[in-house]
């Protein structure tokens, strides 16, 4: 008896095995879809795409739009490429999100492991910054950059994202020493460690999951972000993503689409670079926050 | 001058105080400890001897010196916490040098105290592994290596053997008795456990809702417990409370009770004081413990008086090396501790020893031993 429902669990398992793999494939080719065509359309001449089927393999493979599109083609007014504004967001990224985790690392230990009177208050005017649109902030923040002389310069850019994101790392860092034994930091305590030993020496060691969340969380938010780099940056300060838009933009001469492709796929290679390196980390650090919590 | 000096301590949250004028004064190389149930303030006191929560009034001393508003690590204490609380990021060795490294000992002197401890706890061929790499024995012994290479005037205990297993906690519970005998170093050591309370200490506190209920030698504390609450906490199975009447005559003072079988007995106090007395004709609480009510066999030789009673026997439990039986004394279920190779059964109405010279009388009202 148990030997036939078991020689049947084997199979129904089989058949419903194979047809969800068979929609998982589906549904990963149609994700996969957009992203083929930009590539394709990328390694093609112009006239190829003007001319024929967007959807058929080039005749002949190309990469001169990836060499335009890095470092010739028409940004605004000046024929340099991405390369220079690859660059600004580079100058722009590293140390916003380092700065952000950082302060967020530090205002979680503060608000978990040494609490004071009102800290959750201010730790729900803090979070407020998750709820708060980006369009809200932009003329204040404006107006501040023109007040302390950042305005239209990289450091101008770091200085928004760090406010904003601030909001972010720090509900992370919260959620995650929130679990961390309180007993750990006494017993530093009585051996003596201070204030800033006993976060580098005992907590900041064991962050590795929150760290790497709050850092891929970053660095795409700050990277991606169009609104801030088109609102406060200089021609000499402007983001990928602002290029981005003035390359594919451009209301004079041929629309160059091959160009185009391969200036997109740029632009979004650094942030698929950092899931693919730290990406298991990612949902780890995630589940380390959420379940022990 | 006591070499940790606790003085009208008390400790508040807000308007709620939660220890009320604590008095205990400890002698260097003794062991105090802490016991009662949870929530009865007695981590928030040694918590308070730490510096990990501020003193709301009155004064901690430790050799003379006021520690109020000291930080934790110039008390020159150490402490052993519940969880342990390694650094987990840090191999054995380094935890056990943390301390020392924060307060600027040189890395040769460093290295030298961590092999003099671990040489001493045993636990040299573990230096190098992280805390997530050792069992829980090993960790005990890892945190107890912390406290020690610190050399501190007061070790503190936190409930250090409250996560080991059973086995594992009696053979760490001979060792800490024996580390103390060797070091002769002054420990404040709380626990839950009225096992360990009495094995360990040379004196304890017993605490209760914020208050010291009786701070005594273990002896003091078994044989003479100051109030109810201390006579049923401590010792196991519990103490058996009985409600008698007290009745005196030429011949002595007497409880006036009844018997398994409803019938009225009366037990005689061996050297009744005058305060018991003086409850002539009035109702008190009599505890005896159920290592006082026998068998006749099994009784106390050396005991001055003897009472014996005829018991039905309700349940018998053979725990290996006694059997406890359950009877009734004055309306009462009670529990008697008999050889383990007493021959009695449910049902049977069998003849109970009790030994008077281990009856307590306590005041029903005031709750205080009468004495």
């Amino acid at each position: 008896m148990s030997a036939v429902s078991t020689d049947t669990a084997i199979r129904t398992g089989r058949f419903s095995r194979t047809l969800i793999y068979l929609i998982l494939i589906l549904f990963a080719l149609f994700y996969l879809l957009p992203f083929g065509i930009m590539v394709l359309n990328s390694v093609k001449p112009l006239a190829e795409i003007t001319g024929g089927n967007m959807m058929s393999l080039p005749d002949v493979w190309t990469i001169e739009p990836w060499k335009q599109a890095w470092s010739s083609a028409q940004i605004g007014v000046e024929p340099t490429g991405l390369k220079p504004y690859f660059w600004n967001s580079i100058k722009m990224v590293v140390p916003a999100v380092t700065i952000s985790t950082i302060l967020g690392a530090l205002n979680g230990y503060v608000l978990t492991k040494w609490r004071f009177r009102g800290d959750t208050i201010l730790f729900g005017l803090i979070l407020f910054a998750c709820f708060i649109p980006f369009q809200i902030v932009l003329i204040p923040m404006a107006r501040i950059l023109g007040i302390v002389g950042m305005a239209g310069s990289t450091s101008g850019l770091v200085l928004v994202h760090v406010v904003y994101g601030l909001g972010f790392t720090t509900l992370y860092f919260k959620n995650y020493y929130q679990v961390f034994p309180t007993e750990l930091v006494r017993a530093a305590q009585i051996d003596g460690a201070g204030f800033f030993r006993i976060f580098w020496r005992i907590l900041l060691p064991s962050s590795g999951p929150i760290i790497v969340v709050s850092v891929i969380w970053q660095f795409t938010n700050i990277w991606n972000d169009f609104l801030f780099g088109a609102s406060f940056a200089d021609l000499d300060s402007q983001p990928m993503t602002v290029a981005l838009n003035n390359l594919v933009q451009s209301s004079t001469g041929v629309k160059e689409y091959n160009v185009h492709f391969a200036g997109a796929i740029l632009a979004a290679l650094p942030t698929l670079l950092v899931y693919i390196v730290a990406g298991r980390y990612f949902v780890r650090g995630l589940m380390a926050g959420s379940v022990k919590g | 001058m006591s070499f940790l000096k606790i003085e009208n301590a008390t400790k508040s949250y807000g308007n709620l105080e939660v220890l009320h004028r604590v008095d205990i004064d400890v002698e260097e190389g003794e062991f105090l400890v802490l016991v009662g149930p949870s929530g009865c303030g007695k981590s928030t006191l040694l918590n308070m001897i730490a510096g990990l929560e501020e003193i709301t009034s009155g004064t901690i001393a430790i050799k003379g010196k006021p520690m109020n508003g000291v930080h934790p690590s110039k008390r020159n204490i150490a402490m052993v916490f519940q969880s342990y609380a390694l650094y987990p990021n840090m191999s054995v060795g380094q935890n056990i040098t943390f301390g020392l490294e924060m307060h600027g000992t040189p890395k040769a002197e460093r290295v030298e105290a961590m092999n003099k401890v671990a040489d001493l706890l045993q636990i040299t061929p573990l230096l190098d592994r992280k805390p997530g790499q050792l069992s829980g024995g090993q960790r005990q012994r890892v945190a107890m290596g912390r406290a020690l290479v610190r050399d501190p005037d007061v070790f503190l205990f936190d409930e250090p053997l409250s996560n080991l297993d059973a086995k594992l906690r009696v053979d760490m519970r001979t060792e800490i008795k024996k580390l103390h005998h060797k070091l002769g170093t002054t420990i404040v050591y709380v626990t839950h456990d009225q096992i360990e309370a009495l094995t360990l200490s040379t004196r304890i506190a017993v605490m209760n809702g914020g208050y010291v209920q009786q701070l005594g030698t273990p002896k003091e504390i078994y044989d003479t417990p100051a109030n109810l609450f201390v006579a049923t906490f401590m010792g196991s199975p519990s103490m058996n409370l009985l409600s008698v009447n007290i009745v005196s005559d030429a011949d002595g003072v007497y409880a006036e009770t009844t018997n398994g079988l409803n019938e009225a007995v009366r037990l005689k106090f061996p050297d009744p004081s005058a305060a018991l007395k003086s409850y002539d004709g009035k109702t008190i609480t009599l505890g005896i413990r159920p290592e006082a009510i026998t068998d006749a066999e099994g009784a106390d030789r050396n005991a001055k008086h003897l009472e014996e009673v005829i018991g039905r026997v309700i349940v018998t439990e053979h725990a290996g090396s006694d059997t406890f039986v359950t009877t009734s004394l004055g309306g009462n279920e009670c529990n008697a501790r008999m050889r383990s190779d007493v021959n009695v059964l449910p049902n049977q109405d069998v003849p109970f020893t009790i030994n008077m010279d281990k009856a307590i009388p306590f005041d029903p009202h005031t709750e205080m031993r009468i004495a």
